[in-house]
Order: structure tokens, then C-alpha cells, then sequence
């Protein structure tokens, strides 16, 4: 193993840390904000953009999507556009299948 | 007969084979997991009412089980940055790690599943129970198959550090992205059963 490698996966395990201690920290603050009863739609919103941030952490640095290969990124943007048509599906229902029948 | 870019990179992605499979596979597991978000949506947003999460469900319990659940993200990213600093002995200590909280999140789930049949509360109560059950009971079988891919790199499947490490580093950095997004998925979980 060079000095180089060693250095670069000892400024890893630094972040792996640092992330840790966010994911902790934001576990706190989503269950102290469900405390506070807000009305669904503000706790929905708050509680999900708390869950994605603390996801792309996860993602982004103990998956090490943040340094990952065009290939990989192509594959998840993929499955993000279908995940994302997948959830539209409920909310067109909504309107009885409007843009069948016109 | 070898088996080829299990470490070598292939020239035309840039990535070994079992990169790409793994990521592929948890491309589909996004999908198997949004088809049960996306039915979770539908039936929320359709029923009269619906029950807050933490009138019916132990939050406690489920916060104690979200920092167990990082925890070993953390214990299984260090496991494989410890192999990559060529030490063997704290990757198994990291690891081991892994496997025990692992094991703790099973058995604060067993607690919360027991609780709630004790107090008649099943599947079958009503709409968000059957959701709860099914997206938490689906998350536990991912959690039993990290658990033992992760028991067999610990045990048996370590011998390959003597042989080929490079290759047994890659498989653990793939058997760590499973474990990572089985944490991910926890992450969206949590809040969305227990919190709102």
C-alpha cells in the first residue's frame, strides 16, 4: 500500500465519521419536529426533505455514488425516472382517468 | 474456467462485472420498493382517515432501531476501508460489528412484532397495519439476506483474502452496497410509518 492510498482512505474514514455523526443528528431532528404536530402537508414535506438529505448521505458517501462511473449514473437516472412515473401513477387516478377520456 | 472482470475493469464501462450487477439489482429493488410506496400513496390519500403513525407505533423503539441500523452502515463502510488498509483483523472486528447490530434490529422488530399480536393488532386490523406489516416484514427479509451474505464473508467466504484479496475486496464493497441501501431504504421508512 503507498503513503498516497493510505492517506486518501484515512481522509475517507474522516468523512464516514462526519457523516455519521449528520445521519445521527438529523435522526434527532426529524423525530423532535413529529413533536411539534404541524399540520400533514408542512410534516410530509418537512419529514421527506430530512429523510432525502440524510439518504444522498448514505448514497452519496457509503455508497460512493459521489465518485462512481458515467454507466452506474445512467442506470439510476433510469430507475429514478421510472420510480418517479411509478409515483405519478396514484396522483393521475386522482382526477378519474381525465387524460383517457379527455 | 476463470471468471473474467471480477476485478480487472472492463474497457468499455470503466467498472468490474459485479459492480454493475449489483447496482442492477438494486435498481430493482428501488422499483419493488416504490410499487409498495406508491400503493401506500394511493391508499392514504383515498382513505377518510387515516391514523398518525405514532398512536399505534412504539417511535422509541423504531429511533432506537434507525441509529442501530446507521451504526452498521457506518461498522460495514469501515469493514471495507479496513481491508483496504490491508487489516484483515479490524475488518473482521467491523464486520462482526455488522452482523450483531444486524441481529439487534431483528430482535427490536421481534419486540415491536409480538407487542403489537399481543394486543390484537394484525395485518388483517385495518389499512395501515397491512402496510406497515408488509413494508417492514419486506424490509426484514432484506435485512436476514444482508445478514447472512455479510455471516458468510466474516466466516467462510474470508478465505478468499488469502487467495485473491482484490477480489474479496470488491465483494465485500458489493456486499456493502446492499447493506447500505437495506439502510437507505429504513431512512424513508421511519418517518413515513412512524412519524406521520
Amino acid at each position: 500500500m503507498t503513503t498516497d492510498h493510505a492517506v486518501d482512505i484515512d481522509k475517507q474514514v474522516r468523512i464516514y465519521i462526519t457523516v455519521f455523526v449528520s445521519l445521527m443528528a438529523l435522526t434527532i431532528i426529524t423525530v423532535a419536529i413529529s413533536r411539534f404536530h404541524l399540520p400533514v402537508p408542512i410534516a410530509v414535506t418537512v419529514a421527506l426533505i430530512v429523510a432525502i438529505i440524510k439518504g444522498s448521505l448514505v448514497a452519496c458517501y457509503f455508497m460512493h455514488l459521489i465518485s462512481e462511473k458515467k454507466l452506474i449514473y445512467a442506470v439510476l437516472g433510469l430507475t429514478a425516472a421510472f420510480f418517479v412515473a411509478l409515483l405519478a401513477l396514484p396522483v393521475l387516478t386522482v382526477h378519474n382517468g381525465f387524460w383517457i377520456h379527455g | 474456467m476463470e471468471i473474467p472482470y471480477t476485478v480487472e475493469l472492463r474497457r468499455d464501462t470503466g467498472l468490474n462485472n459485479g459492480k454493475i450487477g449489483i447496482w442492477l439489482f438494486l435498481a430493482s429493488e428501488v422499483m419493488l420498493f416504490g410499487a409498495l410506496f406508491a400503493s401506500y400513496i394511493l391508499i392514504r390519500t383515498g382513505a377518510p382517515t387515516w391514523p398518525r403513525g405514532d398512536t399505534i407505533l412504539n417511535v422509541p423503539l423504531a429511533t432506537f432501531n434507525t441509529i442501530v441500523l446507521i451504526s452498521s452502515s457506518v461498522t460495514m463502510v469501515m469493514a471495507w476501508a479496513s481491508l483496504m488498509r490491508h487489516r484483515f483483523g479490524t475488518y473482521r472486528l467491523y464486520m462482526g460489528a455488522t452482523i450483531l447490530l444486524g441481529g439487534v434490529f431483528l430482535v427490536v422488530k421481534y419486540f415491536e412484532y409480538s407487542h403489537k399480536f399481543e394486543t390484537g393488532l394484525f395485518p388483517s386490523t385495518n389499512n395501515f397495519l397491512a402496510i406497515y406489516f408488509t413494508l417492514t416484514g419486506l424490509h426484514m427479509l432484506h435485512v436476514m439476506g444482508g445478514m447472512a451474505v455479510n455471516a458468510y464473508f466474516w466466516g467462510p467466504g474470508a478465505k478468499l483474502w488469502k487467495t485473491n484479496p482484490e477480489w474479496f475486496i470488491n465483494r465485500v464493497e458489493h456486499s456493502g452496497l446492499f447493506w447500505h441501501f437495506v439502510d437507505l431504504v429504513w431512512i424513508f421508512l421511519f418517518p413515513t410509518l412512524y412519524l406521520l
